[in-house]
């Protein structure tokens, strides 16, 4: 693994919105003193006539994006995931989910993974509060080549939309022939004994479980589930008739994430047993990533073993 | 409201405190550097606001954290805790050796402020804007419980950025506050550039309406303040103004503040971010990135 290349998804949002503008899209990026972190500021280099800071207004931000939408302009916001959705949640659903406007916001930095910085700068309930937001379109790149894409469907079909991206350099799995599509999972590697569904930096992990259940004969599917909402239901309901157990993997609370959609989503359908690997009920604290990733148990080690809880719960 | 005596103000000369101050500066470059992340420029800036408030103003016991009479110091840019840390370890609330466990994995010193962690931080924050509402609530407990303490706060210009503030603004005069100091640490820089055109120094451009992306990178213009002092008068509060890095003149607007009945007060503190190490002084790179090894080698030999 020395090799990896590493980058982070929040570094493709700056270039991709100047090549889609070079490319004639319409788009404006509204930015609330972090347009340095979240990459946004790359575009403002280069358009800076379609860059407007409001300083850290974040409420602001988002109603000032609305509109703009509403005028005609195919809006980006971004900031830490914490400040929005975290701060701005009304604004985000009276002011752009209701009324179904063409808005995208890249919260740049997610998770437990943010590090350093602390609990209130790592976002772990963020996909709870914008799955929740009827209309939004919900991507969780797991890279940066899938980050890049993703941010190019959300600017090139309308509404709202949600794309989570993280601030460390994480795995590249993708090559540039790699096509996201949107209310599709990836399938990752196939499998007929247990299904690992995940997203982000967890998508790697989950590809390093398989590997480690390989070697016990486990044969696991791994399953890429950046498009949340929507869900690629055919994908999930087919790896629960196939393989007959599921693991989600994110970092993010159990609850209202992932693993809530998954587990609605096969109780509806087909219902097998689950285990949810992520964070449990509680917050974390600073330290270095991959530190972190560890001391809250989001590593490939706990998913193989609740691989295998799965599979010992399997009906004969 | 009459003060009793401040049995905890120490009475060291000002260039004791002058020293003090010096020795937090380095205690932040060590932080930082040992942490490989953080925030030096801000906690830099409000080095002598800490020192006046804690060594001259504040009644209080580090011996006694809890103590319910004590007077509470709010830090509402929260990015600004090693400062914070420093000071308070320099009061006894923690052992200086400590300090430099900022931000690693089971530290209490966590990258932003969180209550409680350690003894002595009343307030977690980290997502700007909220400080002013919190220290009016603790403000108003004082008046509920018949306690004579005294609340103070201390803003950026970021926090100064957020809606809320201005809802706590008109709310502390609305409950006529008197209680309540708070203090901006007005260096005018923020995380992306340059609050306005103050400090920005290429002034062969025109000066563009709304925030643009300058030529070395950093945002400038990004959300202009002025007329700031105005702003707060209009608001209801009493506006005092001091060099944010001269100690007397900061005691001496904390305690004209304490004099004051019926309206809380603002103090401007003017400063420069990065004070202290000549390659942070306004320098917007230094907000949220910490010193190289060599770098913070060079910055405590400036502060030796
Ligand atoms: C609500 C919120 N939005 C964004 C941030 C990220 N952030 C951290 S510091 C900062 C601005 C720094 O400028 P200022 O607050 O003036 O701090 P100072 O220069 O005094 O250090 C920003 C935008 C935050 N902490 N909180």
């Amino acid at each position: 693994m020395t090799s990896q290349a590493r980058a982070a998804t929040r570094e493709a949002l700056g270039p991709t919105l100047v090549r889609l503008t070079r490319e004639g899209l319409d788009i404006v990026v509204v930015d609330a003193d972090l347009g340095s972190s979240t990459t946004a500021r790359d575009f403002g280099k280069v358009f800076p006539d379609r860059f407007i800071t409001v300083g850290v207004a974040e409420q602001n931000m988002v109603n000032v994006a609305a509109g703009l939408a509403a005028a005609g302009k195919t809006v980006f916001i971004s900031t830490f995931a914490v400040f929005a959705p975290g701060r701005c949640f009304d604004q985000l659903r009276l002011g752009i989910a209701q009324p179904g406007l063409n808005v995208k916001l890249v919260g740049s930095h997610s998770g437990i993974i943010t590090g350093e910085d602390g609990p209130s700068a790592q976002a772990i309930d963020d996909l709870a509060l914008m799955l929740s937001l009827s209309g939004f379109r919900v991507l969780v790149p797991a890279d940066v080549v899938e980050a890049e894409q993703a941010i190019e469907a959300a600017a090139r079909t309308d509404g709202p939309f949600y794309i989570r991206c993280v601030r460390p350099k994480i795995p590249v799995i993708y090559d540039q022939d790699y096509r996201f599509q949107l209310g599709k999972a990836h399938l990752l590697r196939p499998g007929k004994d247990v299904t690992v569904m995940a997203i982000g930096v967890m998508v790697f992990a989950a590809l390093e479980a398989a590997e480690l259940l390989a070697q016990e004969r486990i044969d696991c599917r791994v399953l890429n589930v950046c498009s949340l909402k929507p869900l690629d239901e055919e994908a999930v309901l087919a790896a629960a008739r196939e393989t007959g157990g599921i693991v989600t993997a994110e970092d993010h609370l159990v609850h209202g994430g992932l693993g809530s959609l998954i587990a609605q989503t096969v109780a509806r359908h087909q219902p097998v047993p689950l285990a949810f690997v992520g964070m449990q009920d509680q917050y974390a604290t600073s330290g270095r990533w991959d530190e972190l990733l560890k001391h809250y148990g989001l590593t490939p080690e706990k998913i193989a073993e609740a691989a295998r809880d799965v599979i010992s719960r399997k009906g004969g | 409201m009459k003060q009793p005596p401040l049995p905890s103000v120490s009475s060291a000369p000002l260039k004791e405190l002058e020293a003090l101050a010096k020795r937090v500066r380095r205690h932040i470059i060590e932080m930082t550097a040992a942490a490989g992340s953080g925030h030096p420029g801000g906690s830099l800036s409000c080095v002598e606001i800490l020192v006046a408030l804690y060594c001259r103003v504040l009644r209080h016991d580090a011996h006694n954290p809890a103590w319910p009479d004590r007077d509470r110091f709010i830090l509402s840019k929260g990015h600004a805790a090693p400062a914070h840390y420093a000071v308070l370890a320099e009061c006894g609330y923690l052992p200086l050796e400590e300090l430099t466990s900022l931000r690693k994995l089971g530290s209490r010193l966590q990258g932003h402020s969180v209550a409680g962690s350690p003894p002595g931080v009343e307030m977690t924050s980290g997502s700007l804007g909220m400080g002013l509402s919190f220290s009016l609530g603790q403000a108003l407990a004082a008046h509920l419980d018949g306690r004579s303490y005294r609340v103070y706060c201390l803003l950026s210009d970021g926090d100064l950025n957020e809606g809320q503030t201005w809802e706590a603004a008109m709310a502390c005069a609305h409950y006529r506050a008197d209680n309540l100091t708070a203090i901006v640490d007005y260096n005018r820089i923020q995380n992306d550039g340059f609050s306005d055109y103050s400090r920005y120094q290429d002034s062969s451009r025109p000066q563009r309406v709304g925030g643009w992306v300058g030529p070395e990178g950093h945002t400038v213009n990004i959300m202009g303040l002025q007329p700031l002092a105005e702003k707060w008068r209009a608001f209801g509060w009493q506006v005092l103004e001091a060099d944010g890095h001269d100690l007397g003149a900061l005691i001496a607007a904390l305690e004209k503040a304490q004099a004051v009945e019926g309206r809380p007060t603002l103090i401007i503190a003017h400063t420069v971010k990065g004070k202290g190490v000549s390659f942070m002084e306004n320098n917007p790179a230094f907000h949220g990135k910490a010193p190289t090894p060599e770098q913070a080698q060079q910055a405590l030999a400036e502060l030796a």
